[in-house]
């Protein structure tokens, strides 16, 4: 019994010991991988002024919502050269976490929305490693003057390959963004 | 079933001139708490006849003559009795003992085990029989077993025991004596207790338990392992089951090593391993499971005092359905939409993210001594350590990293003294304290879901038991409990701005950064609890309780401090400082029968609860990942009124039926609305063969119907599809059907030598291989509950 009762006073000042410490503040986590801004710059094939399309989102899954910019209309009958860019502006500098899609390329793609009687189309210009399309690059032609509205879905692992439409892929969204877009 | 019937004379003897063919059958029970007695002797007082009671307490004597008998009742924990009895015909009568000697040898191993208990609410048993029916389950499956309470779950690994239609912080989980703190607020956080360490575990449906704790607004479960005898012996225990669904198995064993000096050992261990589980139709893909668990007993039990050290590891690796994570609001509605979950993958043992990799560490010292003039006091210190780590689906270098990762250290000190006032009175005091610190690993790259925090609670209780009268016990509680929590947290600054904090609590900002806050709340709650209730014994068969009981809950830190995006339910959820305790008055009566062929019981309750906190939809926020449900945590006023219902009947010594069924109503006072994930009317009917003779042989057959809960708050939402160019509903309540499931179980016990029994079992659940979805299972839009599951289990006593 003697034994047990030295067992429990350990235990007992152990406890009061560990019951002081602990007030230190704790370190503030930025959040890493998540993505806050998505710039799609479109450069005229024949040249003249890049169009961005940026949706900024700098509180993530905060209650702030996402601010769209266009950054002018798109030419009627012109294509462009699309290119896409996603930062983690939480943290600075921001991180490309351009390069970590582009890296696993197997698990994304990008797919392109046109809608509400926009006159546009879009094609891949960049693949994964198995020649499935990837999307951070892409061409888009405007047609005839009109206006609508394009989205742009980045999925995570989705099923590759894919008949193109976003309920065929399934996957987790990692970016959804519809912007309203005029071509003149 | 041990039935002992031993006439050591011829009855021709003894019944020279009269016609003896009466029979005398009934049970022996405690007077305390109406349990049976088994292995009591009953001897008829001028004759040579002795029987023994079996397992449930009944015993049946043939060939009486009808007159009067004296019959001696001994049983070894009781203090010997001798009742008069007139025989007439075919007769019954119970007898009751006072069961006071037992006490000592009980608190062995584990603690107070019955009269710890609440006198006036049913205490609700799972033997020990059922439990390793059950070895390859979990607790929630065990429980199910009881009316009146369900499983909230997450899939078929998770599962949250559901009282009487509440649940997390509302259950209090008594793991051999140690009130589990196991970040137990979560509605996906299962118990972390190895249904194995119990050799019975009881349910309080109610507050009443205040010796637990007075914040059990929805009941206590107080699990248990047997105490080790007194005598020099050692015994042990193997449990094998193989399963078809899951294609896995449970390993368990206990040994036991007892000294007649009081000196015992115990060394248990179980080792769980399933795959990928699955449906009638289709793999359910990561839903594989891996349990180690173990635990160790050293204990000194002599007749006036007791000494016990006891150690606990439970490991968990969870895998949770890889259809379920999803992105936003339309990632949901491609998912809700389909038939099929959207990943289905070939089976696999390999467990991926997103998972749950929970470490519960439990170490108990436990001393008790008998004071003469004072009673029995006792002191405990347990030591916890709770580890959990999930993780999501993560890109590249951070996939192997835990998205949450939590450790909760608790240290509590309790002071108990139960004590007689008189030979009528009992009264229960203790005191608690407890330290508690939780630690958000901020290396996980993620937001903590649940901020650092220490948090210091006091309790003090006194319960009074008092008998009015042979037939009725008085019972009067009271508990105040202080709680303390000092918190770091770092809150957006849009959230913060956004609720009006920056207004409301400035004062307890910390630092100011970029776009976060680290703000220090610190809170204080004073909460009084109360139970009183009566006992009333009708006649040796019908008992009525009555109880009414007041609990007070101080929100958890889920409820305070929530905010964000929660992967697997796929809503952004947020939490309120501002919340006040919650305060349930609960009245619930039970009249229960038991005879020796037909026994019921019937318990209905309301339950009213101010400040009740509930999760809701509120708005549909954008984020640059798409549209997501918020869900934020409001206080409301809500009613639970239902009835649990149990009938059960001997046709034959063989044949046994027995029916549950249990209904309750969940309502919403403030919005007149019915309250979300309240648990649909279910009725279950079990028709039982047994047969001593055949190698106690025991099959059942078992029905359970689980209606439709037709009463829900609609959550839908809409959200727009950008290829539809339409708005599209996305469906989040709507219940799935009603359905149906038989489940099959039989066993059979072969001797393989004097002190070895080997019992084989077959089990077959959901014989019919029904598809079906259960609306409590917050995995039901992916994906359909588990199909045809063939379970062989062999347990080997030594």
């Amino acid at each position: 019994m003697k034994y047990f009762k030295i067992f429990s006073l350990i235990c007992l000042s152990l406890t009061l010991f560990t019951a002081c410490s602990g007030d230190d503040t704790p370190r503030r986590v930025v959040a890493e991988e998540v993505i806050t801004t998505m710039t799609v710059t479109l450069t005229p094939t024949e040249g003249g002024t890049d169009i961005t399309l940026k949706s900024q989102d700098l509180d993530g899954d905060g209650p702030n919502p996402p601010v769209l910019t266009v950054s002018g209309d798109l030419a009627a009958g012109v294509a462009y050269n699309g290119s896409i860019e996603l930062l983690n502006e939480t943290e600075s500098p921001a991180e490309d976490i351009t390069e970590e899609v582009e890296e696993l390329s197997d698990e994304h793609q990008f797919f392109f929305t046109v809608s509400g009687g926009l006159d546009a189309s879009t094609t891949y210009s960049n693949f994964d490693n198995n020649s499935n399309p990837l999307g951070t690059k892409l061409i888009l032609t405007a047609g005839a003057a009109s206006s609508g509205s394009i989205t742009f879905t980045l999925r995570h692992e989705p099923k590759k390959p894919n008949n193109g439409t976003l309920a065929d892929a399934a996957g987790e969204t990692d970016i959804d963004a519809t912007f309203d877009v005029t071509i003149n | 079933m041990r039935i002992v019937l031993i006439l050591l004379l011829s009855s021709s003897v003894l019944c020279y001139s009269q016609d003896c063919t009466s029979n005398l059958s009934g049970k022996v029970l405690d007077l305390h708490d109406g349990k049976p007695l088994a292995e009591a002797l009953l001897v008829l007082a001028g004759t040579n006849i002795s029987v023994e009671t079996d397992s449930k307490g009944k015993f049946s004597i043939k060939g009486l003559c009808d007159r009067s008998y004296s019959i001696q009742v001994a049983h070894p924990s009781c203090s010997t009795k001798i009742f008069s009895v007139k025989v007439n015909g075919n007769s019954t009568r119970n007898f009751k003992l006072e069961h006071h000697l037992e006490e000592f040898n009980e608190i062995t191993v584990t603690g107070k085990a019955f009269n710890e208990k609440s006198k006036t609410i049913t205490n609700a048993r799972i033997s020990r029989a059922e439990i390793e029916r059950l070895s390859s389950g979990s607790l929630g499956d065990a429980l199910n077993k009881i009316s009146g309470v369900s499983a909230l779950s997450t899939g078929n690994a998770i599962l949250k025991p559901l009282i009487n239609g509440l649940h997390s912080s509302r259950v209090v989980t008594i793991n051999n004596g140690v009130r589990m703190q196991d970040q137990e607020w979560g509605a996906e956080h299962a118990p972390n207790i190895d249904i194995n360490v119990a050799d019975n575990i009881t349910l309080v449906k109610g507050a009443g338990a205040l010796q637990f704790g007075g914040d059990a607004i929805g009941g206590v479960i107080i699990a248990e392992s047997a105490k080790a005898p007194v005598k020099d012996t050692i015994f042990g225990k193997t449990i094998i089951s193989g399963l078809s669904n899951g294609q896995g198995g449970t390993v368990t064993t206990r040994f036991t090593k007892s000294t007649e000096k009081g000196l015992s050992f115990a060394v248990q261990g179980t080792l769980k391993r399933f795959g990928d589980f699955e449906t009638p139709d289709y793999v359910l893909s990561n839903t594989g499971l891996f349990e180690r668990n173990a635990s160790f007993n050293i204990a000194l039990n002599k007749f006036n005092y007791t000494l016990e050290a006891y150690y606990s590891i439970f490991k968990n690796e969870i895998g949770i359905l890889r259809a379920s994570h999803v992105g936003g609001a339309q990632d949901q509605v491609t998912a809700i939409g389909s038939d099929r979950p959207l990943i289905v993958n070939p089976f696999t043992y390999d467990i991926n993210s997103p998972k749950q990799d929970v470490t519960h560490h439990l170490a108990r010292l436990k001393a008790t001594k008998l004071f003469d003039g004072l009673g029995k006091l006792s002191f405990q210190y347990d030591f916890q350590i709770n580890r959990r780590l999930e993780f999501d689906i993560r890109r590249g270098n951070d996939r192997d990293r835990a998205s949450l990762d939590l450790k909760l250290v608790t240290h509590s000190v309790a002071l108990d003294l139960d004590t007689d006032l008189s030979d009528h009175t009992g009264l229960k005091v203790g005191l608690l304290g407890r330290f508690q610190d939780n630690t958000a690993d901020p290396n996980t790259g993620v937001r903590r879901l649940i901020p650092d925090y220490t948090r210091y609670d006091l309790g003090i209780y006194g319960i009074l038991d008092h008998s009015l009268n042979d037939n009725l016990i008085l019972e009067l509680g009271g508990r105040f409990d202080y709680s303390n929590l000092d918190v770091f947290k770092f809150y957006r600054t849009s959230l913060w701005e956004s609720r009006g904090y920056d207004q409301l609590f400035q004062d307890i900002v910390v630092e100011e950064f970029e776009s976060q806050i680290l703000a220090n709340p610190k809170l204080t709650f004073n909460n009084v609890s109360a139970t009183a209730g009566l006992n009333y014994t009708m006649n040796d068969d019908y008992n009525l309780l009555f109880n009414y009981s007041l609990a007070a809950r101080a929100p958890n830190a889920s409820e305070l401090f929530s905010e964000g995006l929660h992967h697997s339910a796929s809503r952004i959820e947020i939490g309120d400082l501002r919340f006040t305790p919650e305060v349930g008055h609960k009245v619930g009566a039970t009249l229960k029968k038991q005879g020796s062929k037909f026994n019921f019981s019937i318990n209905p309750f309301v339950n009213l609860i101010n400040d009740f906190v509930l999760i809701e939809p509120t708005e549909v926020q954008q984020t640059i990942r798409g549209n997501f449900q918020v869900w934020e945590y409001r206080q409301t006023d809500a009613r639970l009124i239902g009835v649990d219902f149990d009938f059960s009947y001997d046709f034959t010594d063989h044949f046994n039926f027995t029916h549950q069924s249990s209904l309750v109503k969940g309502h919403d006072r403030t919005l007149d609305r019915p309250l979300i994930n309240m648990p649909p009317v279910e009725t279950k009917n079990e028709i039982v063969y047994t047969n001593k003779k055949m190698k106690n042989l025991r099959i059942a057959l078992q029905s359970q119907y689980v209606f439709r809960q037709n009463e829900f708050p609609n959550n839908n939402f809409e959200v727009f599809i950008p290829e539809l160019g339409t708005s599209e509903i996305v469906d989040v309540s709507t219940p799935p059907d009603a359905y149906h499931l038989m489940n099959f179980n039989s066993s059979v016990d072969v001797n393989v030598s004097k002190a070895s029994i080997l019992t084989i079992g077959l089990t077959v659940n959901n014989l019919l291989d029904t598809s079906y979805r259960n609306y409590l299972n917050r995995l039901r839009y992916y994906a359909d509950d588990l199909g045809r599951n063939f379970l062989i289990s062999l347990k080997f006593n030594y």
